[in-house]
């Protein structure tokens, strides 16, 4: 077996290249999304109807913002999964606990309260229920989500690895079906059951100021109450809410807990040893996992405009954590590129491709229906050929690709 | 000092009659023993002596059945692993146990855990606090390193360092939980001769520069001789001997359950 030796004495300590690569992805994602909106906001509306329709039918702007509640929610679950080492496979808790928060908090679902609650909300007045101002909101049901991961944690942690990957798909199972069935709890409505919450209260960019400014032809949406078709507003909002993920997960990886996370991650036992509190450090991945979950549950409610339960399914675990996985598990930026991928060919690339083949051959094949198909012949294929995923880790990278040091010296009897 | 003065000296790790029972097998039986404060002590026995039961009963493990195990004053008796390390008893793992894929300062830093108190809004905002925090554990770290002499190696992943750098670097991880008692399970396993004389002195200097109390599990005699102020033995759970290296070495009960059943090792110079 050949291994590279490795290099004795690094020329720069590996936190400085290790911020400068962050830097850098990190410039690299903010120039697209800015460039994406300029993009959709003053060029698109002034193209010509050929390239217009192009873009509608490949890239329209609602299957980004899509995608984006996916990175929101993906970028969380590699919390748990890439940092901590917890398989979790019902993260969709999360997400339907998310959305049902604002179900709750901005629509007219309970209209006991006849003349309404408001706090900095966009929704027309006078209306009964709750109308909390929706940058409120994420933060509310990140804290409820946050709370609800402890709370399904601290029993669930206990256990070890394929154990507590089947106890989380069962409460990835039991949330929504619990969603869906409550209707009358103890006689008092609280999911509208099947029938689900909507419409949700209208969102704004901000509470105050112009309706909206204009720059060149384009309307830019200040504190207008942004409607179905508003989708380069949500679309910024949405890329903030992400970017305010990506930071979060980025930032709590340098201290102490992202280091207790690693060494819970590479050897438990060890970790408690040198006194790393087991229990507490991973309902702490759980509650910043979830919080995240619940951005994205908020995000994916007000994208759609309603929260259905029955939309809180099993495979939305399945696919986040194939984004984990395809992306890169523990590298932030692999995780974000493996999210857009996914949720993009899941939702536009596929059905796209489809029609363009059945109308190019005459076939009648239906595309979007082998979707599961397809993601398991790419995670098979990933799994064979680049099991550190796209864009893997540094420290992934190093254990999948190079023979460990003492393994390889043992095996040509040197120094032990 | 000799065996006779660390007895009146106040002691850094007391077990008192520890028994620990797996089902129907009794694994160590009443077993009593102490650490005096910045002595060196080992325990040897034969295999399957309850030297790494009894270990792991100090280390919070396992929960003796009976028995109660005590740092300084404090009783730690079935207090969880990270709890007791938190309070002061650091150890390394007879087959090496590092995070492989963290460098050697992040290693020494995952065991400052239990002494720094950044929250996560703290890590997220990046206070001043955590700032300080960040940068005092990074330079206690590379202090760690330093002293166990791999400090150039600070930056390098755990796993391609060489053996008997990993090997310091435990007990550099170990040193960083600022612990009264280290604890050193079977440290000088797969050394040569001139590589365990090198470590005999080594753990001399922990103990007299680190100011910590030091308990070896052993099988290498002459290191165990060496670097011994007091032995205990162990045999089938029960402690038969107890002392310093020539009372040991004459013991006849020791011979007979160890050191006989070796052959020539037993003649241990």
């Amino acid at each position: 077996m050949s291994v590279r030796a490795p290099e004795v004495v690094s020329s720069k300590p590996k936190s400085d290249l290790a911020a400068n690569h962050t830097r850098k992805w990190a410039l690299w994602f903010a120039g697209i999304a800015i460039a994406g909106w300029l993009f959709y906001t003053f060029l698109v509306p002034n193209l010509g109807s050929g390239p217009q329709l192009f873009i509608r039918q490949w890239m329209p702007l609602g299957s980004i913002n899509e995608a984006l509640v996916w990175v929101i929610c993906a970028v969380g679950l590699n919390i748990v999964v890439g940092y901590a080492g917890l398989l979790d496979l019902g993260f969709v808790a999360f997400w339907a606990i998310g959305g049902y928060t604002a179900g709750w908090i901005m629509s007219t679902f309970f209209n006991q309260i006849e003349n309404g609650f408001y706090f900095l909300s966009a929704a027309p007045p006078n209306q009964p229920g709750i109308h909390i101002n929706w940058w409120i909101v994420l933060i509310v049901a990140g804290c409820v989500c946050a709370f609800s991961g402890i709370i399904i944690g601290a029993p669930t942690l206990r256990l070890k690895s394929d154990y507590l990957a089947l106890v989380t798909l069962g409460f990835g199972e039991i949330i929504p079906q619990v969603f869906l069935n409550g209707e009358n709890i103890a006689g008092f409505n609280f999911t509208n059951g099947a029938k689900g919450i909507a419409p949700l209260d209208p969102v704004a960019a901000l509470p105050f100021g112009p309706a909206t400014v204009a720059i060149g032809n384009a309307q830019i949406a200040i504190s207008k109450p942004l409607g179905p078709f508003d989708v380069t507003a949500k679309y910024a909002m949405f890329v903030l809410v992400a970017a305010f993920a990506v930071f979060v997960s980025l930032r709590i990886r340098e201290g102490r807990l992202g280091r207790a996370w690693l060494a819970i991650r590479e050897d438990e036992l060890a970790a408690s040893m040198m006194g790393v509190p087991l229990m507490q450090s991973k309902l702490a991945a759980y509650a910043v996992g979830a919080f995240m979950g619940g951005l994205g549950g908020v995000v994916y409610a007000v994208h759609n405009n309603s929260v259905f339960a029955d939309r809180f399914n099993f495979s939305i675990s399945i696919i986040l954590l194939a984004m984990v996985v395809l992306g890169g598990m523990g590298n932030v930026w692999g995780v974000i590129v493996g999210a857009l991928l996914l949720a993009w060919f899941n939702s536009t690339g596929l059905p796209q491709f489809g029609s363009s083949f059945n109308s190019q051959f005459g076939t009648d094949i239906n595309f979007p229906s082998f979707n599961y198909l397809i993601f398991g012949a790419i995670l098979v294929l990933m799994m064979l050929f680049r099991r550190e995923g796209l864009f893997p880790e540094t420290r992934t990278r190093q254990v999948l690709q190079e023979a460990e040091r003492s393994d390889a010296e043992e095996l040509d009897g040197g120094e032990a | 000092m000799t065996a006779a003065s660390l007895e009146t000296t106040k002691a850094a790790l007391t077990a008192d009659n520890i028994m620990v029972r797996f089902g129907g097998l009794v694994a160590v039986k009443g077993v009593t023993f102490t650490i005096p404060d910045q002595s060196i002590v080992s325990l040897i026995g034969p295999n399957g002596a309850g030297k790494t039961t009894f270990f792991n009963v100090l280390t919070g493990l396992y929960r003796p059945t009976t028995g109660t195990v005590k740092l300084g004053e404090l009783d730690i008796t079935g207090q969880s692993p990270h709890k007791i390390a938190s309070l002061g008893l650091g150890r390394t793992f007879q087959n090496i146990r590092l995070f492989g894929l963290m460098t050697a300062a992040e290693n020494v830093m995952v065991a400052m855990h239990s002494h720094t108190t950044s929250n996560i809004l703290q890590i997220v905002g990046r206070t001043r606090h955590q700032r300080r925090e960040e940068k005092d554990s990074r330079e206690f770290a590379q202090e760690m390193l330093d002293f166990v002499g791999i400090g150039r190696h600070a930056d390098e992943y755990a796993r391609n360092l060489s053996y008997g750098d990993q090997r310091r670097l435990e007990v550099a991880r170990a040193l960083a939980l600022r612990p009264q008692v280290l604890l050193l399970d079977e440290p000088t396993a797969g050394m040569n001769p001139q590589e365990s004389a090198v470590f005999v002195d080594f753990v001399h200097r922990v103990r007299d520069e680190q100011k910590v109390s030091v308990l070896l599990i052993e099988h290498d005699m002459s290191v165990v001789m060496r670097v011994s102020e007091r032995i205990t033995v162990l045999d089938q759970g029960e402690k038969i001997a107890e002392g310093g290296p020539d009372d040991i070495r004459n013991n006849p009960r020791v011979v007979e359950a160890y050191l006989g059943r070796t052959g020539t090792e037993g003649s241990a110079r």
